[in-house]
């Protein structure tokens, strides 16, 4: 069970309390996608290429289309001719995007064609019948001869397999690598991975011709999806209704779904029928939005004789797939907190994006950090390998101290605050270490392969997104709004609107939770409601560990606006300056005077009903909205390319202890420990689960999980038999301790808890396989390390 | 094609439909019957999202035929609500244990551990973590589902 170091000094924030979301899980009544029904749907298949890369010379759609209960086929060239190109994060021009292949297919997967049909039984069986004269063509796989070697052009167009490459320079990189008595290079692998929601990725659409109004059902989490839905189908914005009360059956970053909709929304409004597709797990996971990025870190460390490391410098190198979409911005991201949680003084940074024969690379939770983390990690590994030092030591020594805060990075970002050394030190004592210790090295007298892992991470949360500025100038985006309305009834009753989806996180219990915590109204009392997107505030969505402290902090300040305009109603009923008045419990009171009151009911009643009695000016009703800003966000980077990312950042220090089978090389964890800092925990449940899952997610990435390609450019794992996701076998119980440094930038303290697990498990289960192996003098830095891995590795050194 | 009337039990009523003979189990259950809350997630029996009670063992629905029902008895997640409309108590444990984040594992990871409490009143870790076993959960680590199904059965020990 989790412990807490921290009392909660409030009512309802931080304590024990049901959700309010999960009442309709467990009863069977959530609404995902797939339960939405609108009369008269039809139904989509898809037909994916079978080619990596190939011309497709001839499509011939006619037998599909002369079958019984088949309404349309759909190629490619119409869509193309009608729709808009998709949206790149980069500046690409020349690298032209659609829902289903034009002329060319650029992986084995990629839809050709789709069909639409009375049932999904239908729609397959017809789209078997479309024929495809295709050219097949030598495929571009190897992500690092994408570089310099000679590769077939994914995309001919654009002339080039690099998508995007940038060196930038933080600090004095020379001069510190000149003063450091110590270098060491090496490299780190992240596979290609990624989150694999239990529930694919669906949407409905229904155009209504008389309205002229696109509704959109979807299994959303993307920024801006009206704005792009809106922007390819060549409408306006106010055309197109997102319904945000869709429950998302997880996404974790993935669930985009641009294509999907919009080829759709094309088919709905073409054919004047309401259109869904639902993808079946084999569409998603080699043509859907499902791959993650697949990185290879080559870094260097300038550092002293006590391990302190000066200076990095990285060179990352993602191969995002044939449509980069918004994946290449995912080398961006991690430049919030690009040298962890660690004191480094200088830093260059190579990012380079190429495109290859593969399926498109999507955001993943961390947008990008959780890779970026375990790089880091792996060289503190490293240099306390080379120096043979403890390797926790080496941590504690470079970690940024409580009192440095707030800490500025050499790319700019402002680390808010945090007390970095009592979390690592909770996680040692949690985890027992010496004892942990003296059980591996119990197991290795018993002849086992054992080892005790240890990493860090640091959570970036609030996304302002102004990484993309430094990728795409032509994004000068300087913020990542989001918003609330509350309304008070006449009778009292509390509502809040929010305006996203959500997938998980909990932002009913998080919103009804904050607002019932400013205004000392029972949480469950409190509706939230999800508002479409035409009825909809400013949003930028779910991503990025933001809604606590966007959505939290706007949640406040309207709470905190509605209470104020109540005083001010009853300071005016009692006669007296609004300074005199006091809130508590439901009842507003005179200082001095209690029995001179006016209860909660009684002023809602004044507000909608009683003009007589309101004060003069005062607008009618109660009801407030918050659009908030990010903190600390609203510029772009300095000369020196210098710019504050993220707002708030959490830090956690994980401990795990496993033990490898000589034979086989299957990794077992026999314990999880972690200890972690998000500040104020507006639901510990809420939080506990997001980090232990988190933790189960980066057990996936560092042990079993792979889209693996032969190197034809042939996916090898596009089913649930050969991506392996953990089960509940493979986690362990993890044992999780809580530490509390609020923020000082949001309105009770939060910050993000979403990704952290995420982020720092990858490293941690490395850094426990890599103890266990290190007697053998046997290093394995590729993610994933799967049991073949080990295995191989084992037979290689016995040989 | 043809289609074939199947005469099923689905929570406790007696249905009759007409389905293809392709038409899976799961499809039948939430197209034709209009019980949503059992869920699809890979249609090759890995995931466990389509699980139900099967003359009281719990299959994957996504691998059997509607017309393999005929004559059987299915329960379904919204079977495991009382008569009364009232949760059930391993329903009640997962709501107080926080079970799950995005419901979508859910509604199978119910029947899995509901058929394990059928079977074993008093399992401890090991017990429910092999039930549960095959089904998937990306978002809790499966931590506590498993404190949730302890719950359950440490509450119906006590008799609460």
């Amino acid at each position: 069970m989790g412990q807490t170091t921290t009392l909660s000094n409030y009512r309802y924030v931080s304590r024990k309390r049901r959700t309010k979301e999960d009442r309709r899980f467990i009863t069977g009544r959530g609404k995902f996608v797939a339960d939405v029904e609108v009369p008269g749907m039809k139904h989509v298949a898809v037909l994916p290429s079978p080619h990596p890369r190939a011309n497709i010379l001839k499509i011939d759609t006619s037998a599909a289309m002369s079958m019984s209960g088949v309404h349309y086929v759909l190629t490619g060239d119409e869509l193309a001719r009608e729709t808009s190109s998709l949206f790149h994060g980069l500046d690409l021009p020349n690298v032209k995007w659609h829902p289903l292949a034009v002329g060319m297919t650029r992986y084995a997967g990629e839809w050709v064609a789709a069909v639409v049909a009375d049932t999904r039984y239908i729609a397959e069986d017809a789209a078997e019948l479309i024929e495809v004269e295709y050219e097949s063509l030598p495929a571009a796989v190897d992500t690092e001869k994408m570089i310099d070697e000679d590769q077939p052009l994914v995309h001919p167009e654009h002339g080039s397999n690099i998508l995007f490459r940038k060196t930038w320079e933080w600090g004095p990189v020379a001069d510190d690598f000149a003063s450091m008595p110590h270098t060491i290079s090496y490299r780190a692998r992240w596979g290609r991975s990624s989150t694999v929601p239990i529930e694919t990725f669906g949407v409905v659409a229904k155009w209504d011709e008389t309205t002229e109004v696109m509704d959109v059902w979807a299994s959303i989490q993307m920024p801006q999806y009206q704005d792009q839905i809106a922007a390819v189908l060549r409408m306006p914005m106010n055309n197109v209704r997102v319904h945000n009360d869709v429950d998302v059956g997880g996404s974790y970053g993935v669930k985009r779904g641009i294509k999907h909709t919009v080829l759709v929304c094309y088919l709905a409004k073409r054919l004047g029928v309401p259109v869904r597709f639902i993808e079946d797990r084999l569409d998603n996971m080699s043509g859907g939005d499902a791959h993650g990025p697949d990185r290879i870190f080559d870094v260097t460390m300038a550092f002293d004789d006590d391990g302190v490391i000066k200076s990095m410098k990285m060179r990352a190198l993602d191969d995002v797939g044939a449509y980069p979409g918004r994946a290449p911005l995912q080398l961006g991201k991690p430049m919030t907190a690009l040298c962890g949680p660690y004191r480094v003084n200088s830093i260059e940074y190579e990012a380079i994006s190429v495109t290859s024969n593969k399926t498109g690379q999507v955001p993943v939770r961390g947008f990008g950090q959780a890779p970026t983390n375990f790089a880091v990690e792996t060289g503190l590994e490293r240099v306390a390998k080379f120096l043979g030092l403890d390797r926790v030591e080496v941590r504690a020594r470079n970690l940024v101290r409580k009192d440095e805060f707030p800490w500025k990075i050499p790319p700019g970002s402002l680390y808010d605050s945090g007390d970095f050394h009592a979390v690592l030190d909770s996680a040692i004592k949690t985890s027992d270490w010496q004892e942990l210790i003296s059980r591996r090295d119990a197991l290795r007298a018993e002849g086992k392969l054992a080892g005790v892992g240890i990493a860090t991470c640091l959570e970036p949360g609030g996304g302002n997104n102004i990484f993309e500025y430094l990728f795409n100038p032509k994004l000068e985006i300087t913020t990542f709004v989001e918003s609330v309305l509350i309304k008070v009834e006449p009778s009292g009753a509390i509502t809040a609107v929010m305006c996203t989806t959500t997938s998980g996180q909990g932002h009913e219990t998080m919103v009804s939770t904050i607002a019932g915590e400013e205004l000392e109204r029972d949480p469950d009392t409190i509706r939230v409601v999800h508002g479409d997107s035409l009825e909809a505030l400013p949003t930028r969505s779910p991503v990025a560990s933001r809604m606590t402290i966007v959505l939290g902090t706007a949640t406040s300040n309207a709470a905190r606006e509605i209470k104020d305009k109540m005083i001010t109603i009853a300071a005016y009923d009692i006669g007296v300056e609004k300074e005199q008045i006091e809130y508590a419990d439901g009842e507003f009171s005179m200082r001095g005077e209690p029995e001179k009151k006016l209860s909660w009911e009684e002023v809602c009643h004044i507000a909608h009903k009683q003009f007589h009695r309101m004060p003069p000016g005062q607008e009618l009703g109660l009801q407030a909205y918050s659009v908030q800003q990010v903190p600390g966000a609203g510029q772009l980077p300095n000369e020196k390319n210098e710019v504050p990312l993220y707002p708030c950042f959490s830090f956690q220090a994980h401990v795990p202890l496993v033990e490898i089978d000589r034979d086989t090389g299957k990794v077992k964890l026999h314990d999880y420990y972690i200890a972690h800092d998000c500040g104020t925990a507006i639901n510990p449940d809420i939080v506990r689960g997001m980090i232990i899952g988190g933790v189960a997610h980066g057990i996936g990435a560092a042990l079993y999980e792979k889209f693996e390609y032969d190197p034809d450019g042939q996916l090898l794992a596009g089913t649930f038999v050969d991506y392996l996701l953990p089960s509940s076998h493979e986690i362990p119980t993890v044992t999780d301790v809580e530490h509390c440094t609020p923020s000082p930038l949001t309105s009770l303290g939060q910050k993000g808890s979403g990704e952290g697990g995420y982020l720092g498990a990858p490293a941690a289960v490395a850094s426990a396989v890599n103890d266990a192996l290190r007697p053998l003098d046997i290093e394995i830095n590729e993610l994933p390390i799967r049991a073949r891995d080990i295995e191989t590795a084992l037979y290689e050194k016995s040989k | 094609m043809k289609e074939i009337e199947v005469t099923l039990t689905v929570n406790k009523r007696v249905h009759t439909v007409n389905v293809a003979p392709r038409m899976t189990l799961v499809d039948c259950l939430r197209d034709i019957l209009r019980l949503t809350g059992t869920h699809v997630g890979c249609e090759h029996g890995v995931c466990g999202a389509c699980s139900v009670m099967f003359d009281g063992e719990p299959v994957r629905s996504c691998l059997m035929f509607a017309v393999q029902a005929e004559g059987h008895e299915i329960t379904t997640v919204e079977g495991l609500v009382g008569e009364d409309g009232e949760i059930s108590d391993l329903q009640d444990s997962f709501w107080e244990c926080h079970a799950m984040q995005c419901g979508y594992c859910t509604p199978g990871m119910l029947i899995s551990s509901h058929a394990l409490l059928m079977e074993n009143p008093s399992p401890d870790d090991h017990d429910i973590r092999e039930a549960i076993s095959g089904n998937l959960c990306r978002c809790t680590g499966y931590q506590q589902i498993v404190e949730a199904v302890k719950m359950a059965a440490e509450r119906r020990q006590e008799g609460l």
